[in-house]
């Protein structure tokens, strides 16, 4: 191994300026796939935290026990879908549409009666906060004969599973699209590289060099250019999410592991994309 | 050690590049190949270095043969053959020991015996005093001599040479056939293919087959110089 890792050092010495070029295309390569990264984080986190904010309520019968209220609390409590459930009486339903509609505030006052139901607000675990999960919890708690209705903004929550089905499939595609352009640049990048080194492998071959001997410097040659590459990648998304960030607007950085992953994903790109034109070579002599 | 039974080796565009040829070279040994261009000389080299295969016949190489010994294996035989070309393929921004030391680390060469070697190497073709020049430092003659010690770095059983002397003057030449004549002289076989049938009339002791339209029309080991035949000389 010793071998190989002074070759490729040592290729990379010889040729600083062809190695740099293909690091820099390796990495603005992977800056796209940053950039797209970014983007798909934020819209995901978006989309996350107006998730949160799904939850079921469902409305009590004047009529409705506090034992009833209780059944129910602790059952609902106990569904694996479940976060929190929370009993909102009829008084504090008001005392919210006070606070919550302040300019209804007069029809309030002259109120003789609370015509608000009190409810149980019903929070839903993330990861569980899927339109099929709010339609099996608002069946679950509409089956209580004292729950008068149950109530989860059908139309919006559908809505919104729609949005996030479609940025799902876009991310996807796109996220594909960036990650096969981002492998052929990488693989054009390490193919002139190692054209340029393809006398080497024909003498290596000419005085009967194993294949494997062959390949290895090449294949660390292509990791230590990946590498670099999903290096350069990470510190220019990086700058990319700072600058947006100061002049821009609110963004959240996507997460180390992620960043980890591109470096990891350059490093393996490199490695298969010189394994391959460097067995192009092989085949040759 | 060399044996090419009923060879024909044909390629899709140009046709029979070699037709039925059929030859044994023995140890330590000193062969021309001669013929025109495109009779067949270069491909006869590369069938005996295994770089291409034979379409028909058996090509057996120090115990190796073209239908048994795999892709993969090929290094083998590569390792008993030296190859020089007559335009030397040295690697270009290498000194010339280190184009001579880099054929013994590529094939395993311990790192403690690669200098040592590689310099004796370059003293036995005359170029140790010149070990640390770039190649393109050197002239044509000394450029063809790092080659060959590079071909003679993993001891070979025989040494093939393609047209060796095709790009230098009188003076190199003759200083290149000395030194084939001195690697002979130690037991090493040397097929050489050259065109050059004045270089050829001058080595009377070496064996001479000459090629024309890929068929082996003459070989001076089995057969009486055909009438008119320049090779014959």
């Amino acid at each position: 191994m010793s071998y190989a890792l002074r070759e490729a050092v040592a290729a990379i010495r010889r040729a600083p300026l062809l190695a740099a070029l293909a690091a820099s295309m390796v990495g603005l390569a992977l800056f796209v796939v940053g950039l797209f990264a970014l983007a798909a984080h934020n819209l995901s986190e978006a989309l996350r935290q107006v998730e949160s904010r799904v939850e079921v309520v469902a409305y009590l019968r004047d009529d409705v026990r506090n034992a009833e209220v209780e059944l129910a609390h602790g059952e609902l409590s106990r569904l694996p879908e479940v976060e929190q459930v929370l009993f909102v009486s009829k008084q504090e339903a008001l005392e919210n549409a006070r606070r919550d509609l302040p300019d209804l505030g007069e029809v309030f006052a002259d109120l003789t009666v609370n015509p608000l139901p009190a409810s149980l607000e019903i929070r839903l675990r993330p990861g569980f906060r899927t339109q099929e999960a709010v339609e099996g919890v608002s069946a679950l708690a509409g089956a209580y004969p004292f729950v008068e209705d149950v109530a989860y903004g059908r139309e919006w929550v559908e809505k919104l599973f729609a949005l996030r089905r479609v940025a799902a499939a876009t991310v996807a595609v796109l996220g594909t699209a960036f990650a096969v352009v981002a492998a052929f640049i990488i693989g054009t990048a390490l193919k002139i590289a190692i054209f340029a080194r393809k006398d080497e492998i024909y003498v290596m071959r000419l005085v009967g060099a194993r294949d494997g001997f062959i390949r290895r410097p090449f294949l660390l040659e292509g990791a230590m250019t990946g590498l670099a590459g999903g290096v350069l990648a990470g510190l220019l998304t990086y700058i990319s999410f700072r600058m947006a960030y100061a002049f821009l607007f609110n963004l959240a950085w996507i997460p180390a592991s992620w960043i980890l992953d591109g470096i990891a994903a350059g490093a393996l790109f490199g490695v298969i994309a010189s394994g391959l034109s460097v067995r192009r070579h092989l085949r040759e002599v | 050690m060399i044996h090419l039974d009923n060879v024909t080796k044909e390629y899709s565009r140009r046709g029979a590049a070699l037709k039925d040829v059929s030859f044994h070279i023995r140890k330590g040994e000193f062969a021309f190949i001669t013929g025109h261009s495109g009779s067949g000389k270069s491909t006869t080299l590369k069938l005996i270095h295994m770089s291409e295969r034979p379409t028909r016949g058996e090509v057996r190489v120090s115990g190796y043969t073209s239908e048994r010994t795999s892709a993969r294996e090929v290094w083998k035989v590569r390792r008993r053959v030296g190859y020089v070309f007559q335009d030397f393929r040295l690697l270009p921004g290498r000194t010339a020991i280190e184009n001579v030391a880099f054929a013994l680390e590529v094939t395993g060469t311990p790192a403690q015996v690669v200098r040592t070697k590689a310099q004796r190497l370059l003293g036995q073709v005359g170029l140790a005093a010149k070990a640390g020049a770039m190649v393109h430092e050197l002239s044509g003659g000394e450029q063809q001599r790092v080659a060959i010690a590079r071909a003679l770095a993993n001891d070979p059983v025989v040494l093939l040479a393609d047209e060796p002397t095709g790009n230098l003057d009188e003076r190199a030449t003759r200083g290149v056939m000395e030194l084939f004549r001195d690697i002979n002289a130690m037991g090493m076989a040397v097929l050489m293919a050259t065109h050059d049938l004045g270089l050829v009339r001058r080595y009377t002791q070496a064996r001479v087959l000459e090629l024309d339209q890929g068929s082996l029309v003459y070989d001076s080991a089995t057969a009486p110089p055909p009438a008119g035949t320049e090779a014959t000389v």
